[in-house]
């Protein structure tokens, strides 16, 4: 079986948090402790819609120390395929779910002398978590918060209340920004930056990290990407000798699942690696979409990440 | 079921010895009758009744002396257990994993009590009763990693993750082979192995880590290695190689059988759930050739393993010189019949030596 372990859970509460986010809370079916996990980690939530089954990775947002409940936030993404509206509109509380034990590809480097926190909307849940485990070690942080707008800024009350010296907001609307250069500039040595948000912020602050001469190492990003929809196609896959459709909503990795095809994954998002698959022949063009393969690998037509990326074209076969 | 601890010694005197039923139960590594090396991992949940692989943490007869010997090496050398600043944390993870496992698995042996972050513990073959507050390092009389490690056979490295690679930067490491926890603190995973002979050309160390940096939470994985030990030395370290690299040369045709140990390795990961960190429980077990020669699979199989051997392994782990002498002795429990797969020593069904 491929995927991280599972656990079954039942849902336990549910909070609308605004127009756009709603909050989720599930304990274990069984009614013991879940486990601990560091801040950072995500779970991959199993949402069953009738024949399909749709995985989507979230971050974890409540206390890693707390093994009664865990917490996500969902976005709701109405041009997505589904997954983000089938949580909101869905899911009740008492739904008994699967989801994964936690998963950490974003974790905190623990010999920072500070953490310097950027959020951008819903990048701000992982942070959430890390807050709760660097406040309980008396750990140095500092959060800045961009969200579009007062009202869609989930969590900027508990922030800022909680932790007033240590959180900044910027809200675009009130053209805040955040001013980066000088941010940096002003960090002690042995500061580690973390980014979680939409991908130009990501890229702008990786790129700014980079010119303003800090360490590679020094800098961590996380970007969840949801899988997109588009055009159907047509894949072999040699070693199962299976000939699939992918459809429009759905992912590559999913259609193969669907085929009873057994793929190795873990986040889902593009970002661990283990969907790697390898290309046997093919016709066409690449959408790829993952941080895993360098631009190397995107150009030379040899492997793919079938949790997020599509193909355009006459043929596909990979070796799966 | 319960443990006889065995009064012995991996020193001087050599009092060391397995049971009947530890020699029955001996990890022996090699499942053909060839070796190279691999990828050779598997999932770590359980096992045959009364295998190494049945528990999280196996404890056996040996538990109280390899303690007492531990004890010994530390006072003589601190430095065999060290921690970076940032890995107290993965400390206290490894703390929790051994307590909870320990106390599930021999609660005949283990006690875990705990009251929110009030523990008590309770080590009943070490004579321990603490009570200490979880996450809080005043309340024991070591660092979390110590204490814990200070009371389970094995050597520990705890490898912090960061930057898609595994660091040495905590670790207990007193019954190593031959290899030093103060030279590689803080290496990563390819510095620590760059003396490892014909893995690197082969790719194994690529393929390793990334399996490594993708084991999960809830999800341990296992492995076996192994080398040549000639006394039933715990402590093979370059620190006090001039004590025991001398006795290599103390094997005679009349004493190898009782001399000469084959030195197994159970080698276990499992990811450390508040800190992300890996730790990596090396676990060594020893067996004299002469108790090996009792499974006649074993024999045979030895004897073959150790005749076609590249010969850069036979050097790296140590015992080039005496391979001669071996094969003299394996040869005599080799018949030439075939031998079944897998490590298991199948006693009931391996036909017994042709002689």
């Amino acid at each position: 079986m491929s995927g991280a372990e599972k656990i079954a859970v039942k849902v336990t509460d549910i909070v609308p948090l605004n127009e756009l986010v709603t909050r989720f809370k599930f304990a274990r079916v069984d009614g013991g402790r879940l486990p601990t996990f560091s801040g950072g980690a995500h779970t991959v939530v199993e949402m069953r819609d009738g024949d399909i089954t749709r995985l989507n990775p979230y971050s974890l947002m409540s206390d890693p120390m707390d093994q009664s409940a865990y917490t996500i936030s969902v976005r709701r993404d109405d041009e997505g395929r589904g997954g983000s509206l089938f949580m909101h509109q869905r899911v009740k509380v008492g739904d008994e779910m699967t989801i994964s034990y936690p998963v950490n590809l974003f974790s905190l480097d623990l010999r920072a002398k500070k953490h310097l926190f950027l959020a951008g909307g819903i990048g701000i849940t992982p942070f959430l978590a890390q807050i709760k485990q660097l406040e309980r070690f008396n750990g140095n942080w500092e959060l800045h918060y961009a969200c579009r707008t007062e009202s869609l800024g989930s969590y900027v009350d508990e922030l800022t209340n909680h932790h007033p010296n240590e959180t900044h907001i910027y809200y675009d609307d009130q053209n805040d920004k955040i001013d980066l250069v000088n941010l940096l500039d002003g960090q002690p040595l042995g500061t580690h930056v973390y980014v979680c948000g939409p991908k130009g912020m990501i890229e702008w602050v990786r790129g700014t990290a980079t010119a303003e001469g800090w360490p590679r190492e020094a800098v961590h990003y996380e970007e969840f990407l949801a899988p997109q929809p588009g055009k159907p196609f047509e894949v072999k896959l040699a070693v199962s000798n299976k000939v699939i459709q992918v459809g429009e909503t759905e992912s590559l990795l999913e259609a193969i699942e669907r085929a009873g095809v057994d793929a190795p994954y873990l986040c889902r998002g593009g970002a661990c690696g283990q969907c790697e698959t390898r290309v046997i022949d093919y016709t066409g063009n690449f959408i790829h979409r993952d941080h895993w393969l360098d631009d190397d690998e995107h150009a030379n037509g040899e492997k793919i990440m079938p949790c997020v990326s599509r193909f355009e074209g006459k043929t596909l076969v990979l070796d799966r | 079921m319960t443990i006889q601890f065995n009064d012995e010694t991996f020193r001087d005197d050599y009092s060391f010895f397995n049971s009947d039923r530890a020699i029955k139960r001996f990890p022996f590594p090699f499942h053909e009758d060839s070796y190279m090396y691999s990828v050779n991992m598997e999932q770590h949940r359980g096992g045959p009744v009364d295998s190494v692989y049945e528990k999280r943490f196996d404890v056996d007869e040996h538990y109280v002396a390899e303690m007492r010997d531990r004890a010994m090496v530390l006072a003589d050398d601190p430095l065999r257990c060290q921690s970076l600043p940032h890995m107290t944390l993965a400390g206290w993870d490894l703390l929790e994993l051994i307590m909870v496992s320990k106390s599930e698995d021999y609660p005949d042996l283990f006690e875990l009590h705990r009251d929110g972050n009030n523990w008590r513990w309770v080590n009943k073959p070490l004579g321990i009763d603490d009570s200490f507050v979880f996450l809080d390092e005043t309340t024991l009389p070591y660092g979390p990693m110590e204490y814990i490690t200070r009371q389970a056979q094995g050597d520990f490295c705890v490898l912090d993750q960061r930057d898609d690679n595994l660091w040495m930067d905590a670790g207990m490491v007193t019954t190593q082979a031959d290899w030093s926890l103060d030279f590689d603190i803080g290496m990563n995973f390819f510095e620590w192995h760059a003396p490892v002979p014909l893995a690197h050309e082969k790719g194994i160390f690529v393929r390793a880590l990334k399996f490594l940096l993708n084991i999960q939470q809830g999800a341990p994985a296992r492995r076996l290695n192994w080398t040549m030990t000639v006394n039933p030395l715990l402590d093979t370290s370059p620190e006090n190689y001039h004590k025991w690299g001398i006795q290599k040369t103390t094997l005679t045709p009349e004493n190898i059988g009782a001399k000469q140990h084959l030195r197994v390795e159970l080698q276990t990961f499992f990811r450390l759930p508040r800190s992300n960190a890996l730790v990596f429980p090396i676990r060594c077990y020893l067996c004299s050739f002469q108790d090996l020669m009792t499974a006649p699979k074993w024999g045979r199989r030895l004897h073959r393993v150790i005749r076609d051997l590249p010969e850069e392994l036979a050097t790296y782990k140590g015992f080039i010189d005496n391979r001669p002498m071996m094969l003299d002795y394996l040869s005599k429990f080799d018949d030439g019949l075939p031998t079944s797969d897998g490590i298991w020593p199948d006693l009931e069904t391996e036909p017994a030596l042709k002689t």
